[in-house]
């Protein structure tokens, strides 16, 4: 296999010497080169980010302060804050939105997008992608679908505003929201578009790397960051196909009179012709999707951590294989798990117990993981890049929301916080702000990779420890909520008297959230910044030992002038006993590091 | 004018940010540092920040804590609610437990092995015992959760076949409940979608005798330590029966009938002293988003005692006009009935 990877990787080299000329459009718009898509992702990803959280931030204004009217809202969102009071349809909105575009297009598309088409050639030594023209649409597909639910938000009847997990028959009736018009009909749009762009990375990422590792490259020898992406990846190509089935018979439901999911409806003072459909059948259909994606979200952010957490500590990832082994048993049992988002719906029992026992297990590989990243910190040496920062931030929200996860997955407790904050703050922290740190980690990581600069360091610290306090600051308290009973997706809790005492909280959260927000504008600054006027980088600044940093700085189509490198050992020999420096790149062989070899060669 | 405002605020700011990061590379460039690589001042400085963060994250983690736990729902209002209470105690054990080994673990690790030049980090690639220790404590401890959470699962789902309980139907649409008591002989009506209509409006169906008795209410009135079996259903989209205090929620689903049984066990009184609360109510509201006015979809929930539960019945109208008189045993009273 590896001696038929390095034939199609020598065959593949032609003349990556000679630069074709490439026009503007090839170059920067429709490129086929796996590193400038990689960068069209991330910035597409920050734009998206930026729109999400302002979404959040319009409504934990709502939130917090429901009584208030704060009149330059209506200059963002126009009639639906007239006068300054966020619409409730429109808060459905948002949160809708909100969900939609931090879930797929910031934590799938931009993170497997951005690492996995950066990392995935440079690491295992490939001139590119197996197929850059698939990976081309794979971004336009991706860039599409950004753009339809964008547009969407301006539609005069509303976006969709049926939660993002969009739930019929609310989101298939139209006469049951306003969102559910020609709203819902374009997230439908974005999302296949969506799923197509998944599928094609997705298939793109599994071959490459089946097929185009580089000499020496033996699975064991990759590094953690790849075995993440390809695992996301399989899930994704499993798992991706079921949305869009849900999804399809959604649109039947809704334009062709079918009746999947709606049956005995009387709305508006009419009975529905929709008989023996059943709303259930579309949870099992989306939540075979929706649990999956969790782990889409999470084991890169998981696979970027383990790298910059091996590389800054100088030392070598604890348990290189029981790593694997965990993102493989979690990868599984992802599958197996998605009833527990349904343990009230009216589910069998008996199905609910089997859901409680498989998610329950979930618990033990990430149990596995989190020991073995606090292992790789013990004793090593650690070098604060705000990478490494981010990264042990990761770790810690791992943790923390990790746990709570032990209460959602028990179905007799989950009886009493299902739909509560509870859960909202739970995901945030486990899913949502665990993966994004994740993606700063990356994006501190190898922003001298993808652009050749560095970023400063200064405003990374910054950036870290202000967000790291108001991540803690917004969803800790939450949990409070939730066990004081407050459903999720309220508009305001105006209406019930036992949660006027919570108000303050909510304040609190806002004030938080809101400090959050502004601290990502000094990332936002950073990074533009540093694109264009950051210190120029050195080829390895990090002293690591993956292949990426043999490339030249500058970029080049087919990334090594010359031969690929060869590979002679695994990725992880920092600090090696006997060794000169504190790191052996993965391309020095063995036999030039006789004095170190003592203490195994992996 | 704001929005202009706005956005030379922002632009302003990034422009200072800018200005910043000037400044920072300028003053590093003069203190000999010329590049962004990390100094032992950074790693020592970032380094202590992350014991300060653990020690001011704890005691934040600790204050909320305190502070915010009044706030948790009081004592359980039925009777299986205790059992998840319970549970829930043994869950806040374990997760705190791990959550402060392993968060102290990790940034005191971080703290103190930040960079130092005169030191190597040690090569530690693996270790099976170790390993396999931390996987098998979970592994057990998680085995415990399991059979202990399915205990207490089984016990509430498998009540619903209880054959004594008085049966009532929650109702939702948006964005009201409505509560159909079963009346004298125990049975609800039959319902049909396609019967709603003004006078009608959960489609019960008129020929049917078991709904004669039938009682429709907009306040939920519950009898203390009476088993009681919810019969859940919905007009228009999906809604769910949340029942805070008495640790209860199903989903109200269009086109099936879910269902919930339980036995409150503090009357609405008892509750106001417990919490000293004149205007305590206990209440019911829509968990799962259904549309616009969502949030305010809720109804009112009694629990009275014996005395309380009959008097209010009594003033009840059932669907074929009458009164309808004391079933303080719902079965007893129907088989007296049909005698």
């Amino acid at each position: 296999m590896e001696n038929q990877a390095h034939v199609i990787n020598g065959h593949d080299a032609h003349g990556h010497d000679d630069h074709h000329e490439q026009s503007f459009w090839t170059k920067y718009v429709f490129s086929q080169d796996h590193k400038m898509i990689s960068k069209q992702f991330l910035v597409t990803a920050i734009v998206m980010a930026l729109l999400a959280m302002l979404m959040s931030m319009t409504f934990r204004l709502q939130l917090g302060w429901p009584d208030n009217k704060f009149p330059f809202l209506e200059k963002i969102w126009g009639h639906w804050a007239k006068g300054g009071k966020l619409d409730p349809t429109f808060y459905l909105s948002l949160v809708t939105i909100h969900g939609t575009i931090m879930v797929f297009f910031v934590l799938t598309g931009g993170l497997s997008g951005t690492f996995s088409n950066l990392l995935i050639p440079l690491q295992i030594g490939a001139r590119d992608m197996a197929s850059g023209f698939l990976n081309m649409l794979s971004y336009w597909f991706f860039f599409g679908s950004c753009c339809v639910m964008t547009i969407s938000v301006l539609l005069p009847d509303g976006a969709a505003s049926g939660g993002w997990t969009i739930y019929p028959p609310l989101s298939a009736l139209p006469q049951a929201i306003g969102g559910s018009g020609i709203g819902m009909t374009l997230w439908l749009v974005s999302m296949v578009l969506f799923i197509g762009s998944a599928l094609l990375g997705g298939i793109n990422y599994v071959v490459t790397v089946v097929n185009l590792r580089t000499k020496g490259m033996s699975m064991t020898r990759l590094p953690l960051t790849i075995w993440a992406f390809t695992i996301t990846a399989i899930l994704g190509i499993l798992s991706f196909p079921v949305l869009f089935a849900a999804a399809l018979l959604l649109v039947f439901d809704r334009s062709f009179g079918t009746s999947f999911y709606l049956s005995d409806i009387f709305i508006n003072g009419v009975a529905l012709d929709h008989h023996g459909g059943s709303p259930i059948l579309f949870q099992h259909l989306f939540w075979f999707l929706g649990h999956p994606e969790v782990y889409i979200v999470l084991l890169p952010a998981l696979g970027i951590t383990s790298e910059v957490i091996a590389t800054q500590s100088r030392k070598p990832i604890f348990g290189y294989k029981a790593m694997i082994g965990s993102m493989l048993v979690i990868a599984f049992l992802s599958f197996v798990v998605w009833g527990h988002h349904m343990f009230v719906t009216g589910m069998n029992p008996f199905l609910g117990s089997v859901f409680v026992f498989t998610t329950l297990l979930v618990a033990i590989p990430s149990a596995v993981k989190v020991f073995n990243y606090i292992a790789t910190i013990f004793k090593g040496n650690l070098v604060y890049s705000p990478a490494l920062l981010f990264a042990i931030g990761l770790v810690s929200f791992f943790i923390s929301g990790g746990i709570t996860g032990i209460i959602l997955g028990d179905s007799a407790l989950d009886i009493n916080i299902h739909d509560t904050y509870f859960v909202v703050a739970h995901f945030h922290i486990v899913m949502g702000s665990s993966a994004i740190f994740g993606m700063f980690a990356g994006v501190y990581h190898w922003f001298p990779r993808m652009f050749g600069r560095m970023m400063n360091k200064t405003l990374g610290y910054w950036h870290f420890w202000i967000t790291l306090i108001c991540v803690y600051g917004v969803f800790f308290p939450m949990h409070f909520l939730g066990l004081a009973g407050v459903p999720r997706r309220y508009y305001a809790n105006t209406a019930y008297d036992q949660f006027d005492q919570l108000v303050n909280i909510n304040s609190v959260i806002s004030v938080f959230a809101m400090v959050a927000g502004l601290a990502q504008v000094i990332f936002v600054a950073n990074f533009f910044y540093s694109m264009f006027r950051g210190r120029k980088a050195e080829q390895n600044p990090w002293n690591s030992n993956t292949l990426e940093w043999t490339a030249p700085v500058e970029h080049l189509h087919g990334n090594w002038p010359g031969e690929i490198p060869t590979v002679y050992r695994w990725p992880y020999d920092y600090s090696k006993p006997g060794a000169a420096e504190d790191f052996i790149p993965q391309t020095v062989p063995f036999s030039q590091t006789e004095s170190s070899n003592a203490a195994g060669m992996h | 004018m704001i929005t202009f405002l706005g956005l030379i605020v922002t632009i302003l700011v990034i422009i200072a940010i800018a200005r910043i990061v000037r400044i920072l590379e300028l003053t590093a460039y003069l203190s000999g540092e010329n590049s962004e690589r990390i100094t032992e001042k950074n790693n020592n400085l970032q380094g202590t920040l992350n014991l300060v963060f653990l020690f001011v994250g704890m005691i934040f983690i600790v204050f909320t804590t305190w502070r915010y736990s009044r706030f948790i729902l009081p004592v359980s209002a039925s009777k299986h609610g205790v059992q998840i209470d319970n549970l829930m105690n043994v869950n806040y054990v374990l997760i705190f437990t791990v959550f402060f080994i392993t968060q102290i673990l990790l940034f005191v690790f971080a703290f103190k092995y930040r960079h130092n030049k005169n030191r190597r980090a040690e090569f530690i690639p693996e270790n099976h015992k170790l390993e396999f220790v931390w996987t098998i404590i979970p592994t057990i401890v998680l085995g415990g959760m399991i059979v202990y959470g399915l205990t207490v699962w089984n016990r509430i789902t498998n009540a619903v076949s209880n054959k004594d309980a008085q049966v009532i139907e929650l109702y939702g649409k948006q964005f009201d409940w409505t509560a159909r008591y079963a009346g004298k002989d125990n049975t609800l009506g039959k319902a049909n979608f396609l019967k709603i209509n003004i006078n009608n409006p959960l489609g019960v169906d008129s020929l049917d005798p078991n709904a004669k008795d039938d009682i429709l209410v907009k306040e939920l009135h519950l009898k203390i330590n009476q088993p009681t079996l919810l019969s859940i259903r919905a007009q228009d989209v999906i809604h769910s029966v949340y029942m805070p205090h008495f640790r209860l929620q199903m989903n109200a689903v269009p086109g099936m009938t879910t269902q919930f049984y339980f036995v409150p066990s503090i009357t609405t009184d008892e509750m106001r002293k417990n919490l000293n609360n004149d205007k305590f109510d206990y209440v019911l509201l829509c968990n799962k988003i259904c549309g616009m006015a969502h949030y305010t979809m809720k109804m009112k929930v009694v629990v009275d005692d014996e005395n309380q539960y009959a008097e209010w019945m009594n003033k009840q109208k059932s669907f074929d006009g009458t009164a309808v008189a004391d079933n303080t045993n719902p079965i007893k009273v129907s088989a007296v009935a049909s005698k």
